[in-house]
């Protein structure tokens, strides 16, 4: 161990803004891809899914006509 | 002599198997990071001349690496793409595209944040910054190209050659800038150059390596299942995933 | 095929000149950014023979930027493309040609008005071979790499913005070493060998880029 306390490890040896700055904007920015990826895949299903019932809905109404 | 390849070429057997080898990359990745992370924050030693403002490099050197390998990968996925017109391969390039440019964002700030404390400056015309900041370009070169088609088929193809277009450049302007550089500063910047680095932190720096390149395989495999599911969106079998999956 | 080579080209040519004003915009666009930069910095002859490098190659880059939008427009737009990938001919050979003379139609005009920037510049003679030289080499391979990026673009409908996205990171080397070129001989130095890697890049992309164009505009027209 490098460090001999908290306050001490935080403040990185006089360097601790730029450290946890670096660390913090590496930290945000893959947490942000990671986020989009996921919310990119939870929007594909949701579409697919609004597609599959939209043809539903649409073959029900054209079986409806036929009945009529 | 390459027909084992084959069935992979089809998108619903490599999204199963990209689906297989996500959770592998994700423990790897998330252990090394946070033995890295630990080991280079706490436990490696600070620099004598530098002090602790050295540990930005278990960031730094890793994000610098892989948005180069990331850029190579992509130029030969292009390639396989163009030559074999396998369609999947064009895939990979627009799945891997967003995490390099991530990756050289990372490298470029935290070189940036490395700067300040060292050289006095946020930025400097370095070589290798500029290099780099010039890779964020053509990345964002590729994303843009891609994202403007609405087919998607063909965006890929563009993506494609254009990556192909970008490798061949890179040298190139990579020698330029260096060129440049030592033309207008005279090699002022020798610092961190050729830092014979000791074993207590190159271990560190491997793992963080290790971390970030699988970080790099999760996240591109990722969004390559995105990819295979927005453009086989009318399949039956994606029908069926959703349906059935969640 | 050399001769359809020369159709090629001569229908361009004679397309341009039926509608001349095309030519010349680019061109003023390109004495238009020059002017710009003294009004901006100031008209000392001191400043603006340092600046002098970077302002011709960057309104360069800016004008062949501009003019190269239409390199394929045209044709992609009344089916002329088409007709060029069904002919017999190899599709890069016949792009080449008008990739050749889309630089005689806008990078030979801007050579030629050369001697008036430097006047505008204050550069000495010296200096201006330099300049007239550079961008004898530097232009064509601008129309080059451009006509990819063209080539990629032209069935987008807002290509102008990603055209210039993606085309200008590749440019990034014609312009150091242009000016790099213009620098050394405004010192008095030998620029030769600045030139001498213009003209390697100049040769690698006349053999790469056509087949590169002919790739995209496969992508593009399909």
């Amino acid at each position: 161990m490098e460090f001999v306390s908290w306050a001490d490890f935080f403040a990185m040896g006089g360097y601790g803004f730029y450290v946890w700055l670096s660390f913090g904007a590496t930290f945000i920015s893959m947490l942000g891809i990671v986020i989009d990826t996921r919310m990119k895949r939870a929007r594909l299903f949701k579409q697919v899914r609004n597609n599959i019932e939209r043809n539903k809905r649409m073959q029900a109404a054209r079986s409806m006509e036929n009945t009529l | 002599m390459w027909k084992w390849l084959h069935p992979y070429a089809k998108a619903q057997t490599s999204y199963e198997l990209a689906g297989k080898l996500i959770p592998w990359f994700t423990v790897v990745c998330c252990i090394s990071f946070a033995v890295g992370l630990v080991w280079g924050l706490a436990f490696a030693p600070a620099d004598y001349q530098q002090g602790d403002s050295f540990r930005i490099i278990y960031i730094h050197v890793p994000a610098a690496i892989l948005s180069m390998g990331a850029y190579t990968s992509m130029a030969v996925a292009a390639f396989i793409g163009l030559v074999w017109q396998i369609r999947l391969s064009d895939m990979a390039v627009a799945a891997m595209a967003p995490v390099g440019a991530v990756f050289t964002f990372i490298a470029l700030f935290t070189g940036a944040a490395w700067g300040k404390p060292m050289w006095g400056a946020w930025w400097v015309w370095d070589a290798r910054l500029t290099s780099e900041l010039i890779l964020l370009f053509l990345y964002l070169g590729v994303i843009a190209l891609y994202n403007a088609f609405s087919d998607k088929v063909l965006a890929g193809r563009a993506a494609g050659i254009l990556t192909l277009v970008g490798v061949i450049n890179i040298p190139i302007i990579h020698y330029s800038v260096e060129w440049w550089n030592t033309l207008h500063q005279g090699a002022s910047i020798t610092k961190f150059d050729k830092p014979s680095i000791a074993l207590s932190m190159l271990w560190p720096l491997l793992i963080m390596l290790l971390a970030f390149a699988t970080f790099f395989g999760a996240l591109m495999l990722m969004r390559f299942r995105n990819e295979i599911l927005q453009r086989e969106s009318h399949r039956p079998w994606v029908k069926a995933l959703v349906m059935g999956g969640k | 095929m050399l001769n359809a080579f020369y159709q090629v080209m001569r229908r361009e040519l004679l397309t341009a000149f039926r509608r001349i004003a095309d030519v010349f915009n680019p061109l003023w666009f390109f004495i238009i950014v020059i002017t710009l930069f003294p009004l901006g910095v100031g008209p000392e002859p001191q400043l603006l023979l340092r600046i002098a490098p970077g302002i011709i190659w960057v309104a360069a880059l800016l004008a062949s930027l501009l003019s190269l939008e239409r390199l394929f427009k045209d044709d992609f737009s009344d089916g002329g493309l088409e007709q060029l990938m069904l002919s017999p001919y190899p599709l890069s050979l016949l792009v080449t040609a008008k990739i050749i003379a889309h630089w005689l139609l806008t990078g030979l005009p801007i050579i030629l008005i050369s001697p008036l920037i430097a006047v505008l510049l204050s550069l000495d003679l010296n200096t201006y071979w330099a300049v007239l030289f550079t961008l004898l080499i530097g232009t064509p391979i601008l129309s080059f790499i451009g006509a990819i990026g063209v080539a990629l673009t032209v069935g987008l409908r807002k290509g102008g913005v990603i055209l210039s996205l993606i085309m200008l990171p590749l440019c990034i080397p014609v312009l150091i070493f242009s000016t790099m070129a213009i620098d050394a001989a405004n010192f008095g130095q030998s620029y030769i060998g600045a030139l001498a890697i213009m003209g390697a890049m100049l040769v690698t992309a006349i053999t790469l880029a056509p087949f590169a164009v002919a790739a995209s505009l496969r992508v593009s027209v399909s």
